[in-house]
């Protein structure tokens, strides 16, 4: 069984993040990249599968610039036995994202598409539902327990009420959540022998994917920041205080 | 130094580890005055960080000392000293002769279980009448049979009370102080050592350090390292990894403690501010750094040359001298603004401060450092009348 993991470049996540001057975006030039924490998690459920033999091959997929090459070379150091570049500077959408995927899982054949539920970038938590759609695929998102069966996959996942069991046929999207598992320490061999593994460079214009351009980022601006508290000597005074603010 | 995607991700493998599987338990071992060697070391071994410049005939990756470097730097994330010294006793300062001159039989019985952290490992080389003044050493080899008979003592042995051998200085023969000493590795299960003395530190607690008696001990002869008569030139070769990589292991425990202390200072309010807010506080914050960034600079520096096959020595003391002259100026300034807090015991500061003191003694002391660099800069007295005495 071939499966596809798609893997993103994003914003380390012990980066304090700064916001451009002009509001166009974060800064992201010169700040320490790595690979998507929920990806991680995807990709080491693949390897893990592969491990126990219910996968034979496993590709990596990222879309981005030239420096994705990093981040297909830690999922090869992970254990991915190829990986695909989707080579395309600037900004890339959540369906842009979606039809490239659908483009190579169709073209590979592959049988699952592992991602994260989201990339903690922009949160936008979209391109594994969006590539199920489009593949018209059964989707099984916010996995927190994977089981392969033959030509099925059982899949827990953490919904509000507790956990819900679904079981797919296959192919299948399948996105990862953060209690699916802990993702291993690379081993210094595996991170040597990442380097000797194929990239393959495509663009869109290879895939045939047109560029999405329904989205537009108007102003990107801070959290606020917390206001000075007040502080009250009695809970009498406290019920006043919200009362008065009208949150009571 | 360029650091490569590969360097990076040995670096946050490193980290990630010391992070999550030694910093839970540094109170502990500090308080118990050891580390489970065994247990800690076959978990680096599985991940192929034991080996990292040594030949891939014995189980190492056969990279070059950039990467080594690199991992002393990431097991600098650890919140004591004692551990990353452990462990670099294991990788870069018992085993570096070994690799270099030791023959295909000694390195199959002792340096492969090493990598694979199957073995753990100590350097025996200070005695009590005898630490930087490495020559002056006692401890007699006498042959007897197929073996060395070994008789004396060793002191401050880190891993001492339980590794499984030892790369041992001692004397083979009567004769020139340079010219009659060999390294041997010796067994620590052999009989008539004694090795039960824990020695009662000031800092590097977690990391158990023993006093080694060795009476009529009898060690094979083939576990003599490369050639009879050059142990000590192999220990200075070897001192270089050493000091190295001591300095290495530095850099990012300091960075790290300005950071808590920046954070400490921030939230820490005296006469109505913060304390970081006075100018004294952030200015001498700022002049430490700068001090931390330099000496990553100057180890950096030293790596390339080292890398490039080039003679670093000089470097290599420097680097030795000024990570223990800075770690002591960071950690005293940072105790200072930590003041009460910083000097109870079971800080990450007051921890710093007694365990950095170590960097400026072991390995040879900073005296010992700028002897050397005297020396390679022409200054030191006995060789400029020496060369006075040839010209005339």
């Amino acid at each position: 069984m071939k499966v596809l993991v798609s893997v993103k470049r994003v914003v380390d996540y012990n980066v304090r993040i700064q916001i451009k001057p002009d509001g166009s975006g974060v800064v992201t030039d010169g700040v320490k990249h790595s690979m998507n924490p929920f990806d991680e998690i995807a990709m080491e459920e693949a390897v893990r599968l592969k491990e126990k033999g219910k996968v034979t091959e496993i590709i990596a997929v990222t879309l981005g610039g030239a420096k994705g090459e990093e981040t297909l070379r830690t999922a090869l150091a992970f254990g991915a036995d190829r990986a695909i570049h989707v080579k395309e500077e600037g900004e890339i959408q959540p369906l842009t994202a979606a039809r490239a995927l659908a483009a190579i899982f169709k073209k590979e054949g592959a049988q699952i598409l592992f991602t994260g539920k989201q990339a903690i970038d922009d949160d936008a938590n979209q391109t594994a539902q969006m590539t199920a759609a489009l593949l018209d695929l059964p989707q099984a998102t916010f996995a927190s327990k994977v089981e392969l069966d033959g030509t099925k996959a059982q899949v827990t996942r953490e919904i509000d009420a507790g956990l819900e069991t679904l079981e797919v046929d296959l192919p299948a999207v399948i996105s990862a959540d953060l209690r699916l598992n802990e993702p291993r320490y690379l081993k210094l061999p595996d991170i040597m022998k990442a380097k000797k593994k194929t990239i393959e460079a495509v663009s869109f214009a290879d895939l045939g994917v047109e560029a999405a351009a329904s989205l537009k980022t108007i102003k990107t601006t801070p959290p606020p920041t917390r206001s000075k508290g007040v502080m009250v000597k009695t809970v009498d005074e406290l019920v006043s205080a919200l009362k008065a603010k009208g949150l009571v | 130094m360029i650091l490569t995607h590969e360097h990076k991700e040995l670096y946050r493998t490193v980290k990630k580890f010391v992070e999550d599987e030694l910093n839970p338990h540094v109170a502990e071992w500090e308080k118990e005055g050891i580390w489970p060697a065994h247990e800690v070391l076959k978990k680096m071994g599985n991940l192929g960080l034991l080996g990292i410049s040594k030949p891939e005939a014995y189980g190492g990756m056969g990279l070059d000392y950039s990467y080594e470097v690199v991992f002393a730097q990431a097991l600098g994330n650890c919140t004591c000293g004692g551990i990353p010294m452990g462990i670099g006793v294991q990788t870069d300062m018992a085993t570096p002769a070994l690799a270099r001159f030791g023959s295909d039989e000694l390195k199959k019985e002792y340096l492969a279980p090493a990598i694979a952290g199957d073995m753990v490992v100590s350097i025996a080389v200070s005695e009590a009448g005898a630490g930087s003044d490495v020559a002056s050493l006692k401890t007699t080899a006498r042959k007897e049979g197929g073996d060395y008979v070994i008789n004396g003592s060793k002191m401050w042995i880190t891993n001492g009370t339980q590794s499984d051998w030892a790369c041992m200085l001692v004397n083979t023969s009567e004769g020139k102080v340079h010219a009659n000493k060999s390294l041997i590795v010796v067994p620590m299960d052999a009989k008539g050592i004694d090795r039960k003395t824990k020695l009662d530190k000031l800092g590097m607690r977690g990391s158990d350090t023993a006093m080694i008696f060795l009476d009529e001990v009898r060690v094979p002869q083939r576990n003599l390292i490369g050639t009879e008569g050059m142990g000590f030139m192999y220990q200075m070769m070897q001192f270089q990894e050493e000091r190295l990589f001591g300095a290495a292991s530095g850099i990012d425990g300091l960075t790290n403690l300005i950071n808590e202390t920046i954070e400490y200072t921030r939230q820490r309010q005296a006469f109505g501010q913060s304390l970081l807010d006075n100018q004294y506080v952030h200015f001498r914050l700022a002049e430490l750094k700068t001090e931390v960034e330099a000496l990553k600079a100057l180890v950096y520096q030293t790596t390339e040359e080292y890398v490039a096959g080039r003679d670093a020595s000089m470097l290599a003391s420097m680097c030795k001298l000024k990570a223990g002259r800075v770690g002591r100026e960071v950690t005293d300034s940072l105790l200072q603004f930590w003041g009460g807090q910083g000097y109870m015991w079971d800080n990450n500061i007051s921890r710093a401060y007694r365990d950095t003191r170590l960097i400026s003694i072991g390995g040879g002391a900073d005296e010992i450092m700028l002897g050397i660099i005297s020396k390679l800069m022409g200054i030191l007295p006995s060789k400029r009348k020496h060369e006075a005495k040839k010209a005339s």
